[in-house]
């Protein structure tokens, strides 16, 4: 099972805003047990997904050399359930970024519905944490597969290259 | 009009119990932000964003964390925090009062050094200096 918990960027404005899509569909094992019957997608994978558009937009902010981890969810609320069949968008707002992490605000939606709404803080792992979180082949694979840069711009609106670390060898 | 002191502990106290799930009866004046209300590395970066937009002022990390005197040898030897490493911290923090800590300058001590009416003085002092 792959931890990918949105399917594809539409709208990724540096250090500002990022907007994802995740199609929620009946095959995907985790709708089976939450609620046996009735099928919904768990509420902690909505943050999750946000946690992932969130994150990938506190990370290109350094192309991703910082090393980002959710570290706390300030407040979350939802609004109503996730079906098969629907399709969430996930907006993420940045809100304030420094050296130590971030701050982010997070809405997800069904075709203009909300769903949630959160606020989650970032960290920048520092030296007390040594461990690397992704190498360069994993980076690559999430920001390749979610089409990060297809829609990456910059403030101005000019598109953001694909860091040249990160290219294959 | 600038806000009087008791309005600023009220929105500190908002920012706190927002910020570190506490309840507004333990945020009391003398409570320490760290040993108190429990608050984690992490927590300073929300505090501070909550502080600033409120009171429209910048607090530095570095002012209410001095965690790099801790990791710096001329103010730390053998876990406790020298003459020069105190009088590095009563410039960082002036807002604070080192009278206890001084007795027992041990650095795990030192994240017991903010409590809320430093941090309410903090706050007091930039919006006085920010005041034509």
């Amino acid at each position: 099972m792959r931890w990918y918990w949105l399917d594809r960027f539409l709208e990724f404005t540096s250090g500002r805003r990022a907007v994802a899509i995740k199609n929620v569909t009946l095959g995907e094992e985790s709708l089976d047990d939450y609620y046996p019957g009735f099928p919904v997608l768990p509420p902690s994978l909505i943050v999750e997904g946000l946690a992932q558009a969130g994150g990938l937009l506190v990370g290109e902010l350094s192309q991703f050399r910082e090393r980002v981890v959710l570290a706390k969810i300030n407040r979350v609320v939802f609004f109503r359930p996730v079906f098969p069949g629907d399709r969430l968008t996930y907006s993420a707002d940045m809100l304030d970024c420094n050296p130590q992490g971030a701050i982010v605000q997070g809405q997800a939606a069904v075709d203009g519905d909300p769903v949630a709404d959160m606020e989650l803080v970032f960290a920048h792992l520092d030296d007390r944490f040594p461990r690397e979180l992704f190498g360069p082949d994993e980076l690559r694979e999430f920001v390749d597969k979610f089409r990060l840069y297809d829609v990456a711009r910059d403030e101005e609106g000019n598109r953001i290259p694909f860091p040249a670390y990160l290219r294959r060898a | 009009m600038p806000p009087t002191s008791d309005e600023i502990f009220a929105k500190v106290r908002d920012v706190l119990v927002d910020a570190l799930a506490v309840d507004d009866d333990q945020v009391a004046p003398e409570a320490t932000i760290v040993g108190d209300l429990g608050a984690e590395s992490i927590d300073f970066l929300d505090m501070t964003y909550k502080l600033e937009k409120l009171f429209g002022v910048e607090i530095q990390r570095s002012e209410l964390f001095p965690d790099d005197i801790l990791t710096n040898a001329v103010f730390v030897k053998d876990g406790v925090l020298t003459a020069d490493g105190i009088a590095e911290l009563r410039k960082r923090m002036p807002f604070a009062d080192l009278s206890r800590f001084e007795s027992e300058p041990q650095i795990h001590n030192l994240g017991n050094l903010l409590t809320v009416s430093n941090l309410c003085r903090l706050i007091e002092n930039k919006l006085a200096a920010a005041r034509p």
